[in-house]
């Protein structure tokens, strides 16, 4: 039911996000400036990557949780929300990828934002190659909680380009909105992917746990057969 | 492809992308959810 809710509202609030990109935003650039904060995908492309990296914060604290407490559940908050991360960083450098070719002339250059971020995606791919290789459940989930934390050390990195280097892409753009319609369209978007995510780690997490149980069946049901 | 062609088809990558997540995330579930079912109703049987 809490999932159902969080799921319907975060499509409320996408389309809502939708409304305001398509009928706020064009009007606002008169002068035709080109400025990405003018560009629709903008209220697109940063929620994603907030959610994205908000996403690996939580890996990073459901991994020293696991290795506090020792308990699947903490491993299964780590995993899903290492999934969502995942998806999220797919879809924010496609996102960015389409909007360079546009603004840069290209669909990809190596500088330290988009590097940085594609290094991100590739740490948590292999957190999970990391996970379908060890075979002994306490086990994985010890080494990917140790994996989970050393991974994160990307995002603070990931955040600092936007601040030092001055290259391609934009800098920190979304800390310095002068227009309400455009404050509003990235609160509302921001809002909107954030209680998606909420709604997705509940989904997973609820997933993981109908899996446990059919392993648990599983196992009675030999105990049985053998018995 | 012009300014819109650019923005239509990064909207399609969010949509597509987030539809094709959650409909393997449902049926997963559906499919999960009839396996403990069948489990349990032959854990009853036997």
């Amino acid at each position: 039911m809490r999932i159902r809710i969080l799921l319907i509202l975060s499509a409320i609030l996408i389309l809502a996000t939708l409304a305001l990109d398509m009928l706020l935003i064009p009007s606002l650039d008169t002068q035709n400036t080109g400025f990405i904060q003018y560009s629709p995908v903008f209220y697109w492309h940063i929620p994603v990557a907030w959610v994205a990296l908000f996403a690996f914060l939580c890996v990073f604290i459901a991994s020293i949780g696991y290795l506090w407490k020792r308990t699947a559940f903490w491993d299964i908050v780590a995993m899903t929300s290492a999934e969502l991360g995942v998806v999220f960083t797919s879809l924010f450098l496609v996102t960015g990828s389409i909007w360079a070719k546009f603004a840069w002339g290209t669909w990809w250059t190596w500088d330290a934002r988009l590097t940085s971020s594609l290094v991100l995606w590739i740490i948590y791919v292999a957190y999970f190659l990391l996970r379908a290789y060890i075979s002994s459940p306490e086990q994985r989930a010890r080494f990917a909680a140790v994996f989970g934390i050393l991974g994160f050390v990307d995002v603070p990195i990931v955040i600092m380009t936007l601040f030092v280097a001055k290259e391609m892409h934009p800098g920190d753009v979304a800390f310095h909105l002068d227009k309400p319609q455009m404050i509003l369209t990235l609160v509302t978007g921001v809002f909107a992917f954030s209680v998606l995510y909420l709604g997705l780690l509940f989904f997973g997490i609820h997933l993981k746990e109908d899996a446990a149980e059919l392993t648990r069946l599983k196992g009675l049901m030999e105990d049985n057969d053998n018995g | 492809m012009d300014n819109a062609g650019y923005i239509v088809a990064a909207f399609a990558v969010v949509w597509v992308g987030l539809f094709i997540f959650i409909f393997v995330l449902v049926q997963r579930e559906k499919a999960l959810r009839k396996e403990i079912s069948a489990l349990k109703e032959s854990m009853k049987k036997t």
